[in-house]
C-alpha cells in the first residue's frame, strides 16, 4: 500500500510519546519529617536536552516513574527559578513510594512531565497572595514561594502571606528555608504546629484555620488566596477565608485523585467533565464549586 | 514539532482524504469475493467477524478463511481492533549489570495496514468517538492513533436489528457512514460498496473491485427499510440543557437505576465508546513490561486514593459516573451528541437488566422538568 505508508511514517515521526518518561537520576535524599516517612528527592536528567523540554511552572505536577514498580503523580517541589535539577518531596504511602523510599544516590528512574495547570502566575502579577498550607502539601507552595521571592520576580507581586503548619515542629517541610523565609522582610511568615513541648518553638502554635483568621490580610479584589493542604485543613479554613472577604474566585486550590496517565486519557480522575490531571491540578473555588466534587 | 502542528496535519490529512474521493459505487460479485480477499492480504492483515461458540466475535482472518456476514452483531465491540484490551507500551530490564538498565524502550509493534470487514455502523461511529479522547489538541495517544491510521473500516450495513437496537435516535444508524472509509450492503448475489474515503478506494483497487455500479437506490431503500425496523428508541433533546448538579444530585433516581447493579463492568467491558484503561508494571525476572489494559468504572479500585479515601466509594457513584459520563459530561464536553452509539450490548449483556435506554430517559425527563422550573 504505498498510498498508505508515507502517511503512517510521518505520523510515527511526528508523535511524540507522552507515556515515556524521561531518564533521571537520584542526586541527593533528604529525610524531612521526624517519622521519617517523608523523603525529598533530587532529580538530575540524564539527558541534558531533556531538562530543557521539562519546561514547568510552579503548581505542576509529574510522574515518578519507577520501572517494575509503576508511576505516581507527584506534585514538583523544586522551583522553575532552580537549574540543573528537579525535586520531589514523597510521602511513603503507596507501592511506588515504598519502593522509591528505598531507593538510593545514583539510582535511575524515570520522570514523566511536566503535567496539568498551574497557579495563574500571570493573573496573580501585581496582587497579593496568601499561601495557606499544612502539612506534606506544601511542596509546590513551596515551589510557588521559591519562585515568587526571587529577585527577577519579587517586584512582580504585592504583599506575599504564608501560614505554613504542621502537626508538630518535627513534621514541617524544608525546615532550613523556613526559617531564611522568617529572617526576610519581603514576606511574611507565619508557621504553626498543633502542638509542642519544645520550650524553645518561637513561632505559632495552633491550627492552620485560626492562625489564619488572626495573621492572614483581608481579602479584597487585589488579594488571592491559594491552599493546599488535607482535606480536613481546607474545610475549616474555607469559612475563614470568606470571613476575612476571599470570593471564591480568589480563592485557589490544587486537587488531588488517583492517576494514571496524567493526559486526560485514562479516565479516572474526572470531577465531572473536568479532568483533575489535565484540566487542574489547580482550579478555583468558583469552578470547583460547578463540579460534582468527586475528589 | 509542537502539539497544534500536528493537530493541523491530522485535520488536513482526514479532510483530503474526504474532499479527494467522488463519493462511488462499486458492485463485487461474491464469485468474486475470496479471490479479492486473497489479493487484498498480500497488501493487508484482513479481520472479520467469526463464530466461536454461540457468538461472532473480531478474528484475524487467515488465508482461506473469509468473514462470516450472518451475524446481527458481534459479542464484543470492534474498539479492540485500534485498541486491545492489553498491550505492551515498554519494555525494560532490572538487571542492574546492563548498560540500559532501568531505561524504558518502545516495545516493536505491527502497525502494517490491516483492514477490518463487516464492522457494523454503530461501531464505526464509536471509534470516531473514541478518538476525541486520544486524539487531543494537547497529547496525541501514540498507540491508538498509529494503529486507527494503519486501519482501514469496512463497514456492513445492517438490514437485520437486533430489538435492542437503538442507533436512530443514539447519533447513528444502520447505514451511517462515519467513520467508516467503505460500506457495504448485501445485495443477493452481490455487494454493493459505497467507497466513502481515500483509504477505501486504495483498498477496493488492491482488492481488484473497481467495477462501478448503479445502486444508489439499493442504499437509500435498504436504509429506510432498516431504519423502520429499529423500534426502540432514546430521547436526548434535554440533556444538552439539564443543570448538571442538580441531575447529579438526584439521589433517588441513581438510587432507582443503581439498586440491582453488582458492579460486574460487564458493560463497560462490551462497550464500543468506553476507553478507560489502567497503566501496570509486570515483571518476569530481570525483564520488565509497562502496559495497559483495559479499566472500568464500575470497580472501586479506579478511583481509590492510598489513603483509602475514594471519591466514588459506593455502588451508587459509580454508576452515576457511568452514565452522566455517557450522556452528560461528554455532552457538554464535545458539543458530539451522547457518547452511546446505540448498539446494544450492555443492555443485551447485563446480568441485572440495567438498560442504558431506560436511563438515558430518565435523565433526559429530568432534563425537562429542570428545564420547566428554570423557565416557570
Amino acid at each position: 500500500m504505498s498510498a498508505l505508508s508515507p502517511a503512517i511514517q510521518d505520523r510515527e515521526e511526528l508523535v511524540e510519546n507522552p507515556y515515556l518518561p524521561y531518564p533521571v537520576r537520584i542526586d541527593d535524599i533528604v529525610v524531612e519529617t521526624e517519622d521519617r516517612n517523608l523523603k525529598t528527592f533530587k532529580f538530575v536528567f540524564l539527558n541534558e536536552q531533556d531538562e530543557k523540554k521539562f519546561d514547568y511552572h510552579a503548581g505542576q505536577f509529574a510522574e515518578l516513574s519507577i520501572p517494575g514498580k509503576g508511576e505516581i503523580p507527584i506534585g514538583i517541589a523544586s522551583s522553575p527559578v532552580e537549574k540543573g535539577f528537579v525535586m520531589f518531596t514523597v510521602n511513603k504511602a503507596g507501592v511506588v513510594t515504598t519502593h522509591l523510599h528505598n531507593m538510593k544516590v545514583g539510582d535511575i528512574m524515570g520522570i514523566r512531565g511536566p503535567l496539568g495547570n498551574w497557579f495563574p502566575w500571570e493573573m496573580l502579577e501585581g496582587k497579593n497572595v496568601l499561601l495557606v498550607g499544612g502539612g506534606f502539601a506544601f511542596t509546590t507552595l513551596r515551589s510557588s514561594i521559591v519562585y515568587m521571592i526571587d529577585p527577577a520576580n519579587r517586584s512582580k507581586f504585592g504583599n506575599i502571606t504564608v501560614v505554613y503548619g504542621a502537626r508538630t515542629p518535627g513534621m514541617l517541610l524544608y525546615k532550613n528555608e523556613l526559617i531564611e523565609w522568617e529572617k526576610r522582610d519581603d514576606i511574611d511568615m507565619h508557621i504553626t504546629v498543633d502542638a509542642t513541648d519544645d520550650p524553645d518553638w518561637k513561632y505559632n502554635v495552633g491550627f492552620v484555620p485560626p492562625v489564619t483568621e488572626e495573621k492572614a490580610p483581608q481579602g479584597d479584589e487585589n488579594t488571592y488566596a491559594i491552599v493546599c493542604g488535607p482535606p480536613i485543613m481546607i474545610k475549616f479554613t474555607q469559612p475563614v477565608l470568606e470571613k476575612l472577604g476571599y470570593t471564591h474566585d480568589r480563592i485557589i486550590m490544587s486537587l488531588e485523585n488517583r492517576m494514571k496517565c496524567g493526559i486526560g486519557m485514562c479516565g479516572r480522575c474526572n470531577i465531572g467533565r473536568e479532568l483533575v490531571c489535565k484540566d487542574g491540578p489547580v482550579f478555583t473555588l468558583e469552578q470547583i464549586n460547578q463540579t460534582p466534587r468527586e475528589y | 514539532m509542537d502539539s497544534h502542528r500536528i493537530n493541523q496535519l491530522t485535520h488536513q490529512r482526514i479532510n483530503q482524504s474526504r474532499r479527494d474521493t467522488d463519493m462511488k459505487i462499486v458492485a463485487i460479485d461474491k464469485k468474486d469475493w475470496e479471490k479479492g480477499l486473497d489479493r487484498l492480504r498480500e497488501a493487508y492483515r484482513l479481520i472479520g467477524p467469526v463464530k466461536e461458540d454461540r457468538y461472532h466475535y473480531f478474528r484475524e482472518l487467515p488465508q482461506g478463511q473469509a468473514p462470516d456476514f450472518d451475524f446481527f452483531n458481534t459479542r464484543i465491540s470492534a474498539k479492540e481492533i485500534v485498541y486491545p484490551q492489553s498491550e505492551d507500551l515498554f519494555e525494560y530490564t532490572l538487571d542492574e549489570t546492563k548498560e540500559d538498565y532501568h531505561l524504558l524502550k518502545e516495545v516493536e509493534k505491527d502497525y502494517s495496514p490491516k483492514a477490518v470487514l463487516g464492522i457494523r455502523p454503530c461501531d464505526a461511529k464509536a471509534v470516531e468517538l473514541v478518538k476525541l479522547n486520544f486524539d487531543t489538541d494537547d497529547y496525541k495517544d501514540p498507540y491508538w492513533l498509529r494503529a486507527w491510521e494503519a486501519t482501514t473500516f469496512v463497514g456492513l450495513a445492517c438490514d437485520s436489528p437486533c430489538s435492542t437496537c437503538f442507533c436512530t435516535t443514539a447519533g447513528c444508524g444502520p447505514y451511517h457512514e462515519e467513520g467508516l472509509d467503505v460500506l457495504l450492503a448485501d445485495d443477493g448475489d452481490r455487494y454493493v460498496a459505497k467507497v466513502l474515503t481515500e483509504k477505501g478506494e486504495n483498498f477496493m483497487k488492491a482488492a481488484g473491485w473497481t467495477e462501478g455500479a448503479e445502486a444508489e437506490a439499493r442504499f437509500e431503500s435498504g436504509k429506510s427499510a432498516a431504519e423502520e425496523k429499529i423500534v426502540s428508541t432514546v430521547s436526548t433533546e434535554k440533556l444538552r440543557s439539564a443543570d448538571t448538579l442538580a441531575l447529579h444530585g438526584n439521589e433517588e433516581m441513581w438510587e432507582d437505576i443503581s439498586f440491582s447493579c453488582i458492579n460486574c463492568g460487564t458493560c463497560t467491558f462490551v462497550c464500543p465508546t468506553c476507553w478507560c484503561f489502567d497503566i501496570q508494571d509486570e515483571v518476569h525476572g530481570k525483564q520488565g513490561r509497562r502496559m495497559r489494559n483495559w479499566d472500568s468504572c464500575m470497580f472501586p479500585i479506579f478511583t481509590v486514593h492510598t489513603t483509602g479515601h475514594n471519591p466514588r466509594g459506593t455502588k451508587l457513584q459509580r454508576v452515576r459516573q457511568r452514565f452522566m459520563h455517557k450522556l452528560k459530561y461528554f455532552v457538554d464536553k464535545y458539543d458530539a451528541g451522547i457518547m452511546c452509539v446505540g448498539c446494544g450490548r450492555c443492555v443485551q449483556q447485563c446480568p441485572v437488566n440495567i438498560d442504558i435506554r431506560r436511563v438515558c430517559d430518565l435523565m433526559d425527563r429530568y432534563g425537562a422538568t429542570d428545564a420547566c422550573a428554570v423557565e416557570g
